[in-house]
């Protein structure tokens, strides 16, 4: 065990690293357009049912597919991160985008109401009321996306792209299990700190009701 | 007479599909009167309470606030000078007591410090003595606490005028003659506009100077409080006998 650490330790570190990047640059991809896309659907109702539709289509596309599919796309297909990007922030939308919608829709009308009797302006109503009510639910989605992502990032590696992801590759061509862990288990630990440290939040900015 | 505080101007509401809400609304509210729009559900009395702060448009016709038509005001100043006060409390969960009674001042811009000091102020005014409630969260309250948080919120600006829709009416009896007691007091002490809904009798005649009774969308009697227990109006007359039938079944069998 320590041998192997000592052999791929370096490695290890230097994909985790990788794999951190990818899911970072994608969550803030994705967070930057679906939160406020989910704050604009939260107006037009209307608009809605076709957009998370469509977020929920690209959620089904399997991910290994989604890379396939995505390579020959010029200036996409060029760079293997940047696609991996892209693609990611894909899967991270869904989740944002729907719980950003879902929990400003269900702040109680009286609410939101009595902001505006009291002379709330739209960006004053947003940002003291429907924002910090409906903060609990959007973290929520901000977690399922953050986990789907560290969990698809692996995938990433059979474009290129990098990430835990390779060892996991590398491991099954060359049937070393050893290799496979070293990839699945820090990859398996990202997911539940990433999952432990927004849980926490989570339940941090619930607001007490009764 | 001095300029009315609130008037409606052949007021009419028509949703799109024809149904009239309020229909030929004529009315003046005299500045420091405590007027009750009384009616049952359905009367259009919340409606019309709502055009005061331009939370509802009429279809025709105009209110105006102090003189000046609500439709030619930027809704958001105007707001922020009409205290409102609904059954629901509106409280904020996610506020202290303090910042939600605080709230219009933080919205007109005023320092942490002068919010504060009013906020210190306002409290024992409702009837919530002792710094803690300041600190404390709307689900640590009771209901009647909740409305008193709720009523210093619409006083925090100090506006003239004060809108309050069913204020009392989610509160058990006991709480409710408290905070009709206290509302009283305050009406006397700070002579503001109070426009009040209610489709209580009683608690009209009790703070009102005044009381207008709506049904479907119409003014039905308009008249001063001392008024109201003589009149042979058959409008009038219905909410008498509720009130009497109300205390027929409550009081000591005659011996």
């Amino acid at each position: 065990m320590t041998g192997f650490l000592r052999a791929h330790g370096y490695e290890i570190a230097r994909l985790t690293f990788e794999h951190l990047w990818l899911t970072f640059f994608a969550m803030l991809l994705a967070t930057v357009i679906g939160l406020p896309l989910g704050i604009v659907l939260s107006r037009r109702p209307k608009l809605a049912k076709p957009i998370i539709g469509f977020a929920n289509v690209l959620q089904t596309v399997p991910s290994l597919a989604l890379f396939g599919l995505l390579l020959p796309v010029p200036w996409l297909g060029e760079n293997a991160a940047r696609l991996a990007i892209l693609a990611l922030t894909g899967y991270a939308l869904l989740p944002i985008l729907r719980n950003t919608y879902a929990g400003i829709r269900s702040i109680d009308p009286t609410l939101t109401d009595i902001a505006t009797a009291l002379g709330m302006t739209a960006r004053q109503r947003l940002l003291k009321v429907e924002l910090p009510l409906s903060a609990s639910v959007i973290l929520a989605g901000l977690r399922t996306a953050t986990v789907t992502c560290v969990g698809v990032a692996t995938i990433a590696a059979a474009i290129g792209a990098g990430g835990l992801g390779e060892l996991i590759f590398r491991g099954v061509a060359s049937v070393d299990n050893g290799l496979v862990l070293a990839g699945a288990v820090p990859a398996a630990l990202l997911a539940l700190l990433a999952d432990a440290a927004l849980g926490f939040l989570e339940k941090k900015l619930t607001v007490k009701r009764a | 007479m001095a300029m009315a505080a609130v008037e409606f101007d052949a007021l009419s509401l028509a949703l799109s599909g024809g149904r009239s809400i309020l229909s030929g609304i004529h009315l003046a509210v005299e500045q420091g009167s405590t007027t009750a729009l009384l009616g049952r559900s359905g009367s259009g009395k919340t409606t019309l309470l709502r055009m005061v702060n331009a939370m509802a448009a009429p279809t025709s016709g105009e209110v105006r606030v102090m003189g000046k038509p609500v439709a030619s005001q930027d809704c958001t100043s105007l707001r922020r000078g009409i205290g409102y006060v609904i059954q629901e409390t509106g409280l904020f969960p996610h506020m202290t007591i303090g910042r939600n009674v605080g709230l219009p001042l933080e919205m007109a811009g005023q320092s942490k410090t002068q919010i504060a000091t009013r906020v210190a102020e306002l409290l024992p005014m409702v009837g919530l003595e002792g710094v803690s409630f300041a600190r404390r969260y709307p689900w640590q309250l009771s209901g009647g606490q909740r409305q008193r948080v709720g009523l210093a919120r619409a006083l925090a600006a100090d506006p003239p005028i004060l809108l309050m829709d069913e204020p009392f009416g989610a509160l058990d009896p006991v709480t409710r003659v408290e905070m009709q007691e206290m509302m009283a007091s305050l009406i006397e002490r700070l002579r503001k506009t109070v426009l009040l809904v209610t489709h209580d009798l009683e608690e009209a005649l009790y703070l009102a100077q005044r009381v207008i009774f709506l049904e479907g969308g119409r003014v039905v009697a308009d008249l001063p409080s001392n008024k109201v227990m003589p009149s042979s109006d058959p409008h009038v007359r219905q909410y008498i006998r509720a009130v009497r039938h109300n205390h027929r079944n409550h009081e000591e069998p005659a011996s």
